[in-house]
């Protein structure tokens, strides 16, 4: 019989902050800047520049920590990590490795499996390095270091997690987590999210752990759910054929679903930490975890209860909607403004939902506005359009956030309610179609879709379904 | 002098800091290293029960500074020290790890 082979997976989750500044100096921190252009000698590594700390960073770290039940550590410091790579201009990442900010924590995940708690063995604030564009034709590589001291935090798992499955569930949840407190974005493939997955394969019933290796370069839960599986089959592998899973580093290549050896992490992977001499310890006190304490947004339970309560909305719908920030965001501000929530859901958990999975769209990159939304539900509601016509704008929306209103006029498309132009476009339908009216009368009654297909079409879609149906059994 | 450091430690702390020492330098540099090891067996001498560890020589904490964007874009500065650039980027040799 063959042996049964247990995966073991702790992770390595990294988050940039949404500061406005950088953790060490004031450059700006936004995305998509000209090369070099956030740059300083601060966070170039210039000698005889000196770190200030961005109090927003130990305030976010902080948040995160509570949100995960971690005990937060009220006396921390940072220490320096050295290495020698070019997207690393001062040549030491400064780190937090002996008084991280927060540590033991948990999150609770979900899967079809049930319940389970993973453990978070901390949490800890560091810089961002540079960006480094290879260029393989001239065997030269370009460094931007805008990227160079954006505040990261870095959220080590337990080895808690057991599946692909898991690992996804626990990354949605941090997810979730964050974006409800605004410490970050969380996008993947903008880098403002990144996971290195350490996995470890052992025969089921083993105490001890088998040697594991570490995978970077994952930028989707796609990626990281192929990954997962590609080192599974490769340790196992090669346990089975009597060879040794080397500890190091790899790099997963997506197109190849294969990862690559980087580096092997016993040699020269001596980092010789030591405390930060130019930054000063820091003392979260009491007084200021409470502040951050109180300020800690409504999360996914307390919103589902209030959904379900305030607005009468289904606990499914709740679910839904609560299940990511940005969707509860456009809820809310919807509703605000037309006070329909029922159907501000329909929507969004509808065609918007449909869009977004047809078009590969994330929620946090929806476009549309509120207003505009709040808008078509208002012309639906008042029947100046009719369903079809409001799905075919709520595209417009949903791809430019058109003005609604602007659009249906500019466009014609509201609904014609008028009884003679209905009455005689369906005479002349019914002309035109002599076939049809005798398959009716024969008892047909499929026959009048066939006709009112026709009259919708004759009319360019913008005729009131229910009248275009009572004239016709009229006149037939 | 009671520390000693071997051949293999000034070979690896070589790496370690990237240089490449000649066999003068590595010996000069042992010496240096040995008597800076010294001097912490000395400090050892002192007697510490009860007194707090601390992380910093300074009595100051909490020194922060508020997310607020003050620098613009500092590029030419930047890149005045840049043996080479191009496209406002470092040219530096290929650096793809595999």
């Amino acid at each position: 019989m063959s042996k049964q082979y247990e995966t073991v997976i702790g992770l390595e989750v990294h988050v940039e902050l949404a500061t406005k500044t950088k953790i060490f100096c004031s450059c700006s921190t936004a995305f998509g800047g000209a090369p070099n252009t956030h740059t300083c000698p601060v966070c170039t590594g210039m000698p005889g520049s000196l770190p200030v700390l961005n109090k927003k960073v130990v305030e976010y770290a902080a948040a995160v920590g509570l949100a995960t039940n971690c005990t937060i550590t009220q006396n921390c410091k940072f220490d320096r990590k050295n290495y020698f790579y070019p997207d690393n201009p001062q040549n030491y990442q400064i780190s937090q490795l002996y008084l991280p900010i927060c540590r033991n924590g948990s999150v609770e995940i979900e899967t079809e499996e049930g319940k389970k708690t993973i453990g978070i063995h901390e949490i800890h604030m560091e810089e961002d390095a540079g960006k480094l564009v290879h260029d393989e034709w001239e065997g030269v590589s370009l460094v931007d270091y805008n990227r160079s001291g954006v505040p990261l935090i870095e959220i080590v798992s337990e080895p808690d997690m057991r599946s692909a499955e898991e690992v996804i569930a626990y990354l949605e949840k941090l997810r979730m987590l964050i974006q409800y407190l605004g410490a970050s974005d969380c996008k993947l493939q903008e880098g403002s999210m990144r996971a290195d997955v350490n996995l470890s394969v052992r025969e089921v019933g083993a105490t001890e752990f088998g040697t594991r290796t570490e995978m970077k370069n994952l930028n989707s839960f796609k990626a990281i759910a192929r990954a997962i599986e590609g080192e599974r089959a490769r340790q196992i592998d090669l346990i089975e054929s009597g060879e040794k899973v080397v500890q190091e580093t790899r790099r997963w290549d997506d197109t190849k679903e294969y990862s690559y050896a980087m580096r092997s992490k016993e040699d020269a992977q001596d980092y010789r930490y030591f405390p930060e001499p130019d930054l000063v310890p820091i003392v979260i006190s009491d007084e200021w975890l409470d502040e951050i304490r109180a300020a800690q947004p409504e999360f996914r339970d307390e919103k589902k209860a209030r959904y379900q309560k305030e607005y009468d909305l289904p606990e499914y719908d709740a679910d839904i909607i609560t299940g990511h920030k940005k969707l509860a965001d456009l809820f809310e501000a919807t509703t605000a403004l037309c006070k329909k929530p029922k159907k501000v859901s329909n929507w969004l958990m509808g065609e918007t939902m449909r869009l977004m999975k047809e078009q590969s769209v994330e929620p946090e990159d929806l476009k549309f506005s509120p207003g505009n939304l709040a808008k078509l539900i208002e012309l639906a509601d008042a029947g100046t359009i009719n369903g079809n016509v409001a799905k075919e704008v709520f595209e417009k929306i949903f791809a430019e956030d058109i003005d609604p209103d602007q659009y249906v006029e500019e466009h014609g498309l509201k609904t014609v309610n008028d009884e003679g132009a209905l009455r005689s476009t369906i005479e002349q339908v019914i002309r035109d179609n002599p076939q049809s009216v005798d398959d009716y009368h024969n008892g047909k009654e499929k026959a009048i879709g066939f006709l009112v297909g026709q009259t919708m079409k004759a009319m360019k879609g913008k005729a009131n379904p229910a009248m275009v149906n009572q004239i016709l059994k009229e006149l037939l | 002098m009671a520390n000693t450091i071997s051949d293999e430690t000034i070979e690896y702390v070589g790496i370690l800091a990237k240089l490449e020492l000649s066999d003068e330098e590595k010996e000069n540099a042992k010496k240096d290293m040995e008597s800076m090891l010294d001097y912490i067996d000395k400090l050892n001498e002192l007697d510490t029960t009860g007194v707090e560890p601390m992380s910093h020589v300074f009595p100051v904490q909490n020194v922060f500074r508020e997310d607020v964007v003050e620098n613009g874009d500092g590029s030419s500065a930047t890149l005045a020290n840049a043996p080479e650039s191009r496209d406002n980027a470092f040219v530096v040799p290929v650096t793809v790890e595999a």
